[in-house]
Order: C-alpha cells, then sequence, then structure tokens
C-alpha cells in the first residue's frame, strides 16, 4: 500500500471582503461578505515510500495549505487521506509521533533553551527510549556539523544554524515520513548546500519519504526524483523532472559567444528565436524537431565568427514560469470564482 | 505526562534565572505591604466598632497577600497569545501534545516559580520584623500549603482561560481588562474580604476569585475551620474544575474557528 494517499481533496476558506472607504467599513460591521476562496479542489496524487517529491507552485496555490493538511493542522472540507495508515486530523496526537515537519518560516525550537536542551525536551515530548535517543542525537549532531553551538540558546543562532537545528529537531524521534515546507528558504548558498546534501542523504541512507516544497528550482533539481506542480487549487503535473519539461516545451537553447574582431552581428536564423544577448554572447532557443542540433551548429558556424558555443535545456525556473501561465491564460478564458 | 513535567521543569530552571525580577519584586512588595499595614493601623485606631477580623489576624493577611500578589495580577501568556495574533498557532498541533495540558502546564511554571521566589524572602522578613504571625498549629500549615497549591492550579486555569479566549480577539481583548480588576477587588487582596460590607458577601463567596488568597490566609490563620474550611477547599476545587473545562471547551471550539479562517 502507498506511503501517503489522498483522494479528492477540498478545502475552502471564507474570506471577509470589506468594501473600501468609510462607509464600506461601517458596512463591514452592519453585514460582512463572505466569499470562498477554494485552496485545494479535488486534489489526489499518492506516495510510495522512499519517494523524495518536490511539491511546488506560485503562491497562493495550495502548496502549504496540502502540507498543512498532512500534517495534521488543518482539516479539509471534504476528501480521504491516508497517511502511514492515519487520518492526520482525526488521530492527530498519535500520528504526528510518527512524523517530522519543518516550517522554514518558524523554528519548533525554543528561543530561550540552549539548543541540546530543546533536544532533551523533544525527547521527552516524543518519548524517546534513552539509548535510541542517544544514538540518533550523536548521528544527526555529526551529520549536520551541530557540535560548535550546541550550548547556545536558539535565539542566538544565524539562520542557516537554526535550520539545521531544526532538520535535527524534526528528526529526533526517528520519523519515516518527513515534511520541509521550505527549508532553504532565506539561507546563505554554503547552508543550503549542506541542507540539500543532509535530506539526499537521509532519503538514501534511512530511506526517510521526504515531500519538500520551495520556490527554489535549485532544490528541486538537486534533490527531487518526483515534482507535483500545483496551481489554482489543482495538481498541473505530477511526474519525473524530465516528463515535466517535455509536457510544457521541446525547446532548447544555444548560447553563442561570438568571436573578437569579427562583426559582432545579431545571430539571424529563421529556425531560432532571439531570447536575449549581451555584449557578444546570444541566448537562442529552438525546437530540435524542426532543426537538428549538428544542422543548426554547423549553419550558424559557417555563417558567423563563433568563438564558443553551447546547448542546454532551459532552466527549470523557465519550464514552470511557463507552465504557471499557460495555466492562467487557460483560466482567463473562463469564468473565474477567485478574485 | 512525562512531556508535561518535562516543560514543567524547564520553564521552571529558565525563569529561576530571572533574579534581578525577584528581588524588584521582593522589595516592592515589601514597601507596599509597609504601607498598606499603616493605613490599617489608622482605620483600627479610630474604628469604635466591632471588626471581624482582629488587628494581628489583618497584618497576617496583608503580609501573606504580598508574598503570594502574583496569584492575583494576571495577565495572558505572552508568547501564546502573540502565537494567536500571528496564526501561527496551528503550527503547535504538530507536536504530539494535548494543547491545553501544554498551555497549563506553561502557565503554571510561569506563575510558580516567580511565586515563590518572592514569597519565601517576603514572609521571611515580614515573620522577623513586620508582624507576620506563624499559623497557629501545624495543621493549619498544612491546610494553608494544600490550598495555595489549589490557589496555584486556579490561577494558572484562568490565565489559560483569558489567553484562549484571544481566540475570539475583541471579547477576549475586553474581558482581559475586566477580569484583573475584578480579581484585584475580590481576591482580597484590595482589601480583606472579611471587611467586605454584608450584602457584598454573598456575591463574593460565590465567585471564584477568594479561592486565590483570601481562602488560604484565613485557613492559615485559623479564621476558617471545620465544615467552613472544608466548604472553602470544595468551592476551590469546583471553580478549577469549572475554569479548567471551560478553557478546554473554548480552545477546542476556537481552533476549529482558527482553522476555518485559514492561516
Amino acid at each position: 500500500m502507498a506511503h501517503i494517499t489522498v483522494e479528492d481533496l477540498v478545502k475552502t476558506f471564507a474570506v471577509a471582503h470589506r468594501s473600501p472607504g468609510f462607509w464600506g467599513s461601517v458596512k463591514g460591521v452592519l453585514k460582512r461578505d463572505w466569499h470562498e476562496v477554494r485552496a485545494l479542489d479535488r486534489i489526489g496524487f499518492s506516495i510510495e515510500r522512499g519517494e523524495l517529491v518536490g511539491y511546488i507552485g506560485p503562491n497562493g496555490a495550495g502548496k502549504s495549505t496540502t502540507i498543512k493538511i498532512l500534517s495534521g493542522i488543518l482539516v479539509p472540507d471534504s476528501g480521504r487521506v491516508s497517511v502511514i495508515g492515519f487520518t492526520p486530523w482525526l488521530d492527530r496526537i498519535a500520528y504526528v509521533g510518527r512524523i517530522g515537519v519543518v516550517f522554514g518560516q518558524r523554528t519548533q525550537l525554543w528561543w530561550d533553551l540552549p539548543v541540546i536542551e530543546s533536544f532533551d525536551l523533544l525527547r521527552d515530548i516524543y518519548a524517546v527510549p534513552k539509548h535510541r535517543y542517544r544514538s540518533c542525537r550523536d548521528e544527526l549532531i555529526e551529520m549536520l556539523d551541530l557540535g560548535g553551538f550546541l550550548d547556545t540558546s536558539v535565539r542566538q543562532l544565524s539562520l542557516g544554524q537554526r535550520m539545521r537545528c531544526d532538520l535535527a529537531a524534526a528528526l529526533l524521534h526517528e520519523p519515516e515520513l518527513l515534511f520541509l515546507d521550505e527549508p532553504t528558504i532565506g539561507l546563505d548558498a554554503v547552508s543550503k548546500l549542506a541542507v540539500r546534501e543532509f535530506i539526499a542523504e537521509l532519503n538514501k541512507k534511512r530511506g526517510v519519504t521526504v515531500i519538500l516544497t520551495t520556490h527554489d528550482m535549485d532544490d528541486i533539481e538537486a534533490l527531487c526524483s518526483r515534482v507535483m506542480v500545483i496551481g489554482d487549487g489543482r495538481i498541473l503535473s505530477d511526474g519525473t523532472l524530465s516528463e515535466l519539461r517535455a509536457s510544457v516545451t521541446r525547446e532548447r537553447w544555444l548560447t553563442v559567444d561570438l568571436a573578437e574582431g569579427g562583426p559582432a552581428a545579431l545571430v539571424n536564423d529563421p529556425d531560432v528565436r532571439l531570447i536575449r544577448h549581451e555584449g557578444r554572447r546570444f541566448c537562442l532557443s529552438f525546437d530540435p524537431q524542426r532543426v537538428s542540433v549538428p544542422d543548426l551548429i554547423a549553419r550558424i558556424a559557417r555563417n558567423y565568427a563563433v568563438h564558443d558555443l553551447f546547448v542546454e535545456n532551459p532552466p527549470i525556473e523557465t519550464i514552470i514560469a511557463r507552465l504557471y501561465e499557460s495555466r492562467a491564460a487557460r483560466a482567463a478564458g473562463r469564468p473565474v470564482a477567485a478574485p | 505526562m512525562r512531556a508535561y513535567l518535562a516543560i514543567l521543569s524547564s520553564r521552571i530552571r529558565t525563569l529561576l534565572q530571572y533574579r534581578a525580577a525577584a528581588i524588584a519584586g521582593v522589595a516592592t512588595q515589601l514597601f507596599f505591604g509597609i504601607v498598606r499595614m499603616m493605613i490599617f493601623d489608622a482605620f483600627y485606631r479610630s474604628s469604635a466598632s466591632a471588626v471581624p477580623m482582629t488587628h494581628e489576624q489583618t497584618i497576617t493577611y496583608i503580609w501573606l497577600g504580598q508574598g503570594m500578589i502574583l496569584l492575583a495580577l494576571f495577565g495572558v501568556d505572552k508568547d501564546i497569545a502573540e502565537m494567536i495574533r500571528s496564526g501561527s498557532v496551528a503550527y503547535e498541533l504538530t507536536r504530539p501534545l494535548d494543547l491545553y495540558s501544554l498551555w497549563f502546564a506553561r502557565a503554571l511554571s510561569g506563575r510558580a516559580t516567580p511565586l515563590v521566589m518572592r514569597a519565601l524572602p517576603i514572609f521571611s522578613v515580614a515573620l522577623l520584623f513586620l508582624g507576620l504571625q506563624p499559623p497557629p498549629t501545624i495543621a493549619n500549615a498544612v491546610v494553608f500549603l494544600v490550598a495555595a497549591v489549589g490557589a496555584l492550579l486556579l490561577a494558572s486555569a484562568i490565565i489559560v482561560l483569558l489567553t484562549v479566549l484571544l481566540l475570539w480577539t475583541i471579547s477576549g481583548e475586553g474581558i482581559n481588562r475586566l477580569v484583573p480588576a475584578l480579581i484585584f477587588f475580590c481576591s482580597g487582596i484590595a482589601i480583606p474580604l472579611p471587611l467586605f460590607p454584608e450584602w457584598l458577601q454573598s456575591a463574593i463567596a460565590v465567585l471564584p476569585f477568594r479561592a486565590l488568597m483570601d481562602t488560604p490566609f484565613r485557613l492559615y490563620m485559623g479564621h476558617l475551620s471545620g465544615a467552613a474550611a472544608l466548604s472553602a477547599l470544595v468551592h476551590q476545587w469546583t471553580w478549577i474544575i469549572v475554569v479548567v473545562l471551560a478553557g478546554r471547551m473554548i480552545l477546542a471550539r476556537g481552533l476549529r474557528r482558527l482553522v476555518v479562517q485559514g492561516g
């Protein structure tokens, strides 16, 4: 049986609406207009044990709502959810004892306590047996390199240090499932790499299932074998990164540096589209089904003095942005309830 | 249970570090205790009619009140109030804990530690120099301690109740201004309750607030004994149960509401 099954999940929020201006506020006192925002519109998916799934979407798409329902915080309007055999909101206390949750925007450690005391407190909260706790804690301290600031109180930690401590804190009770909501938000490059490396290792070595939301596409490229994209409360796409790419666009990018001394002419070819150019560097997009890569390169090398060139896939950001745009364009064609 | 005890003891250890606040509190309460002593001194000298408490008893009552004033000064739990305002209170649900018990443990530790840190020095100074009488018998001391623990539980339950009322912002904040004033007046910290006029006594007897101060103090002095002592303890525990149940109910409904509003 799948680790996580979600079927027909619906969650709406009632949002108070007030007309602008003074009379609007007066009216609002007497009668409030509520309108419904459908955060999740019958979404469904299933996730197997040991998967590392990226869950992405623009702000307000329903990412956090999904994570909050799966982690037992929110109660959905309708739909079925089964996670490691539990329905999260029905048996919350027993369920959350078996999962780990990290919200990048906040800490679950105690501000006033030294890191190590927060860990000890979590041992009591999760009722982890002493010897298990000690070996697990020491392993996490080593993997995340926390040794240097265990006696520092949480409020004095840098964001990167705090995030590493939060990851450890979420794993002390050895959960088989980990929810990460924007774990790399605001981190510097080095901390991001450390966090990514840790997540990958955790998934590989301990077999922990990880669901990760993020706006950082590098997180996705580095970590996730599977990507789910949500927009307007629906799953827009679900599959591997290359499947996602293929479903949105076939295009590839060719970057050409023209040689010094030669004419810095604008590269002009009927089969390519210029995306941008800086000085002598031109970035072109083409469809490999219309023109093969060797043909295109040969053609360009014949007509221009080429210094260097390389072919790449469009960055994942671009792919995702396209996906959102096409979705929005389609949505604009039909009447939309939400503002 | 173990988890809540761990949180309790961890907070107690943290709060024990606020020694400067405790010293300042002791000095303030000693000062105001002396002022109140002088006021009642004048009152007893000028009063011609019979008074339901002797002058010595009143002085003892005052010093017990100064030492345990934290049982009658109320505020909501600031950290939790902030979480409620920002909506991040929902994240507390990711811990495998009962939220009410967790908050009760916080309120209890937040009250108990500073209380003991102020009461012990104030009682010592007042016993030696300022006219605080020791309890007449060991039994009185024991009953006093029992009632003081009850008062602490009731105080914690009231704090949690006031805090969870903030889930209904508007009414929550109004009640949060009203209740501390009521407590100040009706617990006995302003004027010993036995000195209140007859017509107010029946209302004060029913309200929960006398169980915070007046009940333990009068048990200490032996001013209540036998059936009256027992009924005062029953009154205290009835209110503890009522306030806890009310707090639990409001929290459960409030969380559902919070969830409906999103966040």
